[in-house]
């Protein structure tokens, strides 16, 4: 008979605390990045620690953006990433159709080798790449690290693109098929269209995922033309490690496209990492 | 194009002789080939490739010091002082993460499963850190705790946690805390994400039924929540945990394993040997090791879960 609890305002004030304590937490690191990007140079021993910059200048981005390589590792990155992104969007979509709409001997075994690859740790097979890699000459070239970036990404796409297959009904390519087209017709003109979101979504968590690998990107790539964004500014940090507002306004940048896509793909979390998804 | 007609008048006959059969056996390694191939020379090839490394001395800095040594490379690491190390690291930096990475998660799906103003918002700003690249996380948190740069240092001196504000990942007590601090800000969002799915998945009308029987808030929380999200949590964190041993990124962009390899583990190590000290060999036998202690994991895991199944 004691009074319910639940709209007792210790209670939500308590919840709104709550809540504000988790966006506080997961914002406060991308504001301190933004913070000391945004400081300028000669006041960054002084301000370093303040919560709250006294001025505020654009200069750390100028330098990044027309004085230093960081364009280029930029243009790198963003060619292996949609690259990749395509690629596997492609070949998962195929894969994840036929995982949806066929019975077939075999089957089971190709989901056991698509989970086998989630399981085992991925640096094991680092130096064997490299030395394939090597042997074929293609050390510090972006197709090489869009080649394996697209292999180690097409199993979860798959059961990505597998679940959106599945949320659209038989019927549909069948009443086609019944109708003329052959089944390839019937896919592409029918339910592509109705995938489109789950296409797009799947191109946004490969872009997310291929964006940030760093290691393999570190072992295959040592030249300064190929380098991708993360080896660029790892490289960056351990030459030059006291330009800290160069740094971060670099830092910033390479958020950008991340926070687009993640923008972009937020709808589909919860598919996305039932299935699997993880970034590098 | 009849026969496809004929396929469906008949429901897709299993027959061994028709054109029917060989579509329905043929077609979907069509759409299936490109993935399979690829997997298969990028990732299956390598890994046997990878396998049969750890029995050879293989190291790109001596060329001519190749071959066939058998199980030398695991005796070596028997004598290693420093993977042991990295193994009992291992234990800790999944371990810490993990249950971090989970209360902090949960709490945040149960806050999420109730509808308050700024919902959306909110769920939007507190899923992002999880889109921020890894590299990337890694060197914001290594600045954050940076006195010269980051306010850390100076607010727990503040607190009286540190008696003065200095970097704590420049100290071997204390270095695992960075890696394992950054790993937990990336890894909430995605605890929270699955449970708050887990938890929509919960019929409402039980808790209904919980509060007209009176239940209170705590009671319902435990006897309703918890049972149904039980399985689920269990096969999450398991999971998880082996995504995390393995995940080096964080580790080697703030510490690379130091200082004194106080935050040295195994995937970072296997990293570092194949990439600084061009090791290939001794790297494939640090990596089979690791693979061996995630498959006992995993029979664990297997048994653990066919027990939660038949209880």
């Amino acid at each position: 008979m004691a009074a319910r609890t639940r709209n007792a305002p210790v209670l939500s004030a308590g919840k709104y605390l709550a809540v504000a304590f988790y966006v506080a937490f997961a914002l406060f690191p991308l504001y301190w990045l933004l913070k000391i990007a945004l400081t300028p140079e000669r006041l960054i021993y002084s301000d370093g620690t303040a919560l709250w910059p006294s001025t505020v200048t654009l200069d750390n981005f100028r330098t990044v953006i027309f004085a230093s390589d960081f364009l280029g590792y930029f243009g790198n990155s963003v060619i292996v990433s949609l690259t990749t992104a395509a690629a596997t969007s492609m070949i998962a979509a195929a894969a994840g159709y036929a995982f949806s709409r066929f019975a077939f001997r075999g089957k089971r075994w190709v989901v056991v080798l698509m989970l086998l690859t989630q399981m085992f740790p991925l640096l094991m097979i680092i130096a064997p790449i490299y030395k394939i890699v090597a042997s074929l000459g293609m050390l510090n070239s972006l197709t090489s690290l869009i080649v394996v970036y697209t292999a180690f990404n097409i199993p979860f796409a798959t059961f990505l693109m597998q679940s959106f297959f599945d949320g659209i009904p038989k019927d549909l390519e069948e009443a086609a098929m019944i109708d003329g087209c052959t089944r390839f017709q019937a896919l592409r003109k029918v339910i592509l269209p109705l995938t489109l979101p789950g296409l797009a979504a799947t191109l946004g968590f490969v872009f997310t995922a291929a964006w940030s690998e760093l290691l393999f990107a570190l072992m295959l790539i040592n030249s300064n033309d190929a380098m991708t964004f993360p080896v660029g500014l790892l490289t960056f940090v351990s030459k030059f490690s006291v330009d800290w507002g160069q740094m971060m306004a670099a830092g910033v940048l390479a958020l950008i496209p991340s926070c687009l896509f993640f923008l972009f793909i937020q709808r589909y979390l919860v598919q996305g990492l039932t299935s699997g998804a993880v970034k590098g | 194009m009849t026969t496809a007609h004929d396929n469906h008048a008949t429901g897709m006959p299993r027959s061994r002789f028709g054109r029917a059969y060989f579509r329905y056996a043929v077609e979907p390694w069509l759409y299936l080939s490109p993935a399979v191939l690829l997997i298969c020379f990028v990732m299956m090839i390598p890994l046997a490739i990878g396998i049969a490394y750890s029995v050879q001395s293989i190291n790109l800095l001596k060329p001519f010091d190749t071959g066939y040594v058998g199980l030398e490379n695991f005796a070596e690491l028997g004598d290693d002082r420093k993977f042991w190390r990295a193994m009992t690291n291992t234990f800790w930096w999944t371990f810490g993460s993990v249950t971090l990475q989970f209360f902090l998660g949960l709490g945040l799906a149960l806050l999420l499963s109730r509808p308050f103003h700024g919902k959306r918002a909110v769920q939007a700003l507190v899923f992002l850190p999880w889109a921020v690249p890894t590299f990337l996380i890694a060197l914001t948190w290594s600045w954050l705790l940076n006195p010269v740069i980051g306010p850390l240092p100076h607010w727990w001196a503040a607190m009286g946690i540190l008696e003065e504000p200095y970097n704590i990942l420049s100290n071997p007590d204390t270095a695992m805390w960075g890696p394992i601090m950054a790993n937990v800000w990336y890894g909430v969002p995605f605890f929270a994400i699955t449970l708050l799915a887990a938890l929509q998945s919960i019929p409402h009308e039980l808790y209904e039924a919980a509060e007209i029987d009176g239940a209170s808030r705590w009671q319902s929380f435990t006897k309703i929540t918890l049972p149904f999200l039980g399985p689920m949590i269990a096969i999450t964190v398991m999971l998880r945990a082996i995504w995390i041993a393995n995940f080096a990124d964080l580790i080697y962009v703030m510490t690379g394993g130091g200082p004194a390899n106080s935050t040295q583990i195994l995937s970072t190590y296997i990293f570092t040997t194949a990439f600084r000290a061009l090791d290939f060999g001794y790297a494939s036998a640090i990596a089979v090791a690791l693979l061996g202690v995630l498959l006992v994991y995993a029979a664990i895991l297997l048994f653990v879960r066919a027990k939660l199944v038949k209880t």
